[in-house]
């Protein structure tokens, strides 16, 4: 119990006290009318406010910032436009289950609803893409409104969080006290007890199982799940398929890691899991990404599903034993009851259905000069030792990193998933250095396409105004990739609107008084890594690379899982190649 | 089949409109909706009449456990319950045909509460499917307009949910 002696001051105080007793060390924002208030506080509490070009970056700066640390992330905006600018952000943070705490200033209460100047409806707006919304017209709720804020973005299943706050209330004085008293919402149950009888059917399930897949999930990193999930799977022997937010919540170079399964996962995977007879899934939703088409989805297979949201179950696919809990208790649960096995004729069946495929495929190419994707992800891996934090966008680039660069560890990919939001990566890569504020522990790669990086490449101007590093791989092929892969592969090559004529990103960056270079061929990747990752500051590298290259393997939409378009020629290479 | 939920929420600004989103947005087709205040100060109940299979009607709930406003949830749908529905019916009454209008109005025990030269105003409380019955027999006469509330649901017998919410 904090015992704070009353003191009369304004709703704007509350706001940055209950921020600072939330552990808020950074916001990401912008002023504006209906905020000045809370602005002018700020200057009296210790906490940094990294001003942002577009609000759309202070949204992914905060889910950023949480996807790195596991904490809240938090931003601010102000009324009408600038609340507006979050709902990107914002819906990000609702489909990867991102806890943020978004705040914007509103007009006074009693202009709501006049269509006063900057005055939007943002409770409305962000109604269906927030875990939860307030609008707060009296002071006295203010705090306490916010604290319920922070433990319903943080708990359960995470989520964003908006807290509208009109003019007035900020400027009103109350002398509200924090008792320090749990947070009581009668209607919000965010913790299940796991029970016996569930746990019961899956440890059936999983003894009698010949050939199981463990499909891991963000669930893994989001409950810090990863040293648990690693003992289970040694004492079972079960191999691991990762989705794409679920990639370093298992160490990618363990023997068990099959890898990601999916529209884009390796073939091997993607077989293994059409060909298993059970499925435990940890901590993911079974998106239509994952499954593809969901009639022909594991035939075989019977599933069990652990999610701490009771509303995914059978919600895409019908499971076998459903256990609804934090992924990170059930694995405890079912820790000691499972039989220990090794299942190494069935691991076997996997290592052989990889065959030449599993070299990777970027070795036979040619070394004509040409500079693929691939390369640059690979090198990138090899020279990071694949310890750096890569933030990605969303398109081509991002299924080539999730498919060269081995994440071996929780928190070190951080990608727009569910919602796919292109100009994603570097906002969130801002925001994630915040949270990992250390160069030498931390390094911070961003890898972004072209057209991505255009959609919020203003924010440069942030990492120069607050001198914060982070390297910026720009995949540049002069298209919009994916999209463009798709005419090729479904729209006989019609090529609409996915040519896309960019500035000199290299300038560019000189104009922020950032270090930029250019490289166009794999001999120079090595030397350009090395050079960014010793230059202080934010680094951008424009990598122009080959313009039609596509993302294979490659399950079409609403195909089976083993229905892919392979690599026309197989290119392989090691780990150990150059 | 048809199913009939019940849900107590926090009577707050807003709520119903976090209801009535999640269904919208979920594409569920909402067939009837009731709100309306309960014996317990801040808490507001709701009926939502809908059609749902066995598994859409286990996400609806779990859907609705989601919204942070919301207390408790019901399918009433196997249950026991006394199901009502209310509907006031405007009808065209002549002199000629208001005897034979009085007279299916006390077959259906529906009652008059207004009566001018040439219309009625019909009252009618019951189940859905007998006022479906009382306005098909009207229709001939010429129904000049029509009202319906929804359905409310409580199941039978001594237990009450709303109880155990008051008790934790």
């Amino acid at each position: 119990m904090t015992t704070t002696r009353p003191v009369t001051r304004s709703g704007a105080c509350v706001l940055w006290e209950v921020l600072l007793s939330e552990g808020v060390d950074v916001v990401f924002g912008y002023p504006g009318g209906a905020i000045m208030p809370a602005y002018d506080t700020l200057l009296r509490y210790p906490i940094r406010h990294v001003l942002v070009r577009h609000e759309q970056g202070a949204a992914h700066m905060a889910d950023g910032y949480a996807r790195a640390s596991g904490k809240v992330g938090v931003c601010v905006a102000t009324s009408g436009p600038g609340a507006t600018n979050l709902v990107t952000g914002i819906a990000t943070a609702m489909l990867d289950s991102s806890p943020i705490v978004c705040i914007t200033g509103q007009v006074s209460s009693k202009f709501i609803g006049t269509d006063a100047f900057q005055e939007t409806d943002i409770t409305g707006v962000t109604l269906p893409i927030t875990k939860h919304n307030y609008l707060v017209t009296d002071v006295e709720e203010l705090g306490p409104t916010l604290r319920e804020a922070f433990y319903v973005a943080r708990s359960g299943r995470p989520g964003p969080v908006l807290v509208d706050i009109t003019k007035d209330v900020q400027q009103a004085l109350t002398s509200w006290v924090d008792d320090g008293a749990p947070v009581v919402l009668p209607g919000y149950r965010p913790k299940y007890t796991v029970d016996d009888e569930s746990l019961a059917r899956a440890v059936a399930l999983i003894d009698s199982a010949e050939r199981p897949v463990i499909l891991a999930g963000h669930g893994i990193v989001k409950a810090e799940a990863s040293a648990d999930l690693r003992a289970f799977v040694e004492r079972t022997g079960i191999p691991v398929a990762s989705t794409l937010l679920g990639l370093g919540g298992f160490p990618a170079t363990h023997p068990l890691s099959l890898g990601m399964l999916g529209m884009h996962g390796e073939a091997w995977v993607n077989h293994a899991v059409q060909e298993a007879d059970l499925l435990i899934a940890l901590g993911m939703r079974f998106d239509d990404r994952v499954t593809g088409k969901l009639d022909t989805f594991a035939p075989r297979a019977r599933k069990i599903h652990v999610e701490i949201d009771p509303s995914e179950i059978n919600k895409n696919v019908r499971v076998d034993a459903p256990i609804v809990g934090d992924v990170r208790e059930v694995l405890r649960a079912l820790m000691p009851r499972v039989q220990q096995k090794t299942r190494g004729s069935w691991v076997a069946k996997i290592e052989e259905s990889k065959g030449h495929s599993a070299v990777r495929d970027i070795v036979s190419m040619p070394h004509d000069g040409r500079l693929f994707a691939a390369h640059v992800m690979h090198d990138l891996w090899r020279l990071t030792e694949g310890r750096a934090l890569v933030v990605t966008d969303v398109g081509q680039h991002q299924m080539w990193e999730a498919q060269y660069y081995k994440h071996d560890h929780p928190r070190g990919l951080i990608t727009s998933g569910g919602l796919g939001t292109m100009g994603f990566a570097l906002p969130a890569a801002i925001g994630a250095r915040f949270a990992r504020p250390s160069l030498e522990k931390d390094e911070i790669w961003v890898v972004v396409g072209d057209g991505g990086f255009q959609m919020t490449a203003c924010e440069l101007s942030t990492c120069a105004q607050e001198g914060i590093k982070v390297n910026v791989a720009i995949i540049n092929n002069g298209y919009l990739g994916m999209v463009r892969q798709w005419q090729e592969f479904f729209y006989e090559g019609r090529y609409s609107a996915t040519p896309m004529k960019s500035p000199d990103f290299v300038k560019l960056a000189d104009a922020h008084g950032l270090s930029s270079r250019r490289v166009t061929s794999r001999e120079e990747i090595e030397d350009a890594v090395a050079w960014a990752r010793k230059t202080p500051g934010t680094c951008v590298i424009d990598f122009r690379v080959e313009q039609e290259d596509a993302v294979y393997p490659m399950v079409p939409a609403g195909a089976a899982l083993h229905d892919m378009i392979r690599r026309p020629s197989s290119i392989v290479e090691t780990a150990e190649d150059p | 089949m048809l199913r009939t939920f019940v849900a107590h929420v926090e009577d707050r600004p807003g709520v119903l409109n976090r209801v009535v989103s999640l269904f919208r947005r979920r594409g569920y087709n909402i067939g009837s909706l009731t709100v309306g205040t309960t014996d317990k100060p801040g808490v507001s109940r709701l009926t939502v009449v809908m059609e749902a299979d066995e598994d859409s009607a286990r996400r609806i709930q779990a859907d609705l456990y989601k919204l942070v406003n919301v207390l408790y949830v019901e399918d009433l749908s196997h249950a026991a319950t006394v199901s009502r529905d209310l509907a006031l019916l405007k009808v065209r009454a002549s002199a000629d045909t208001r005897p034979q209008i009085l007279q299916l109005v006390e077959v259906f025990r529906a009652r008059a509460v207004d009566v001018t030269t040439d219309a009625m105003v019909l009252e009618m409380c019951g189940a859905s499917d007998k006022i479906d019955g009382l306005i098909d027999v009207l229709r001939p006469f010429g129904i000049v307009e029509m009202v319906r509330t929804g359905i409310v649901a409580m199941r039978r017998g001594g237990e009450s949910q709303l109880e155990m919410l008051k008790a934790s």
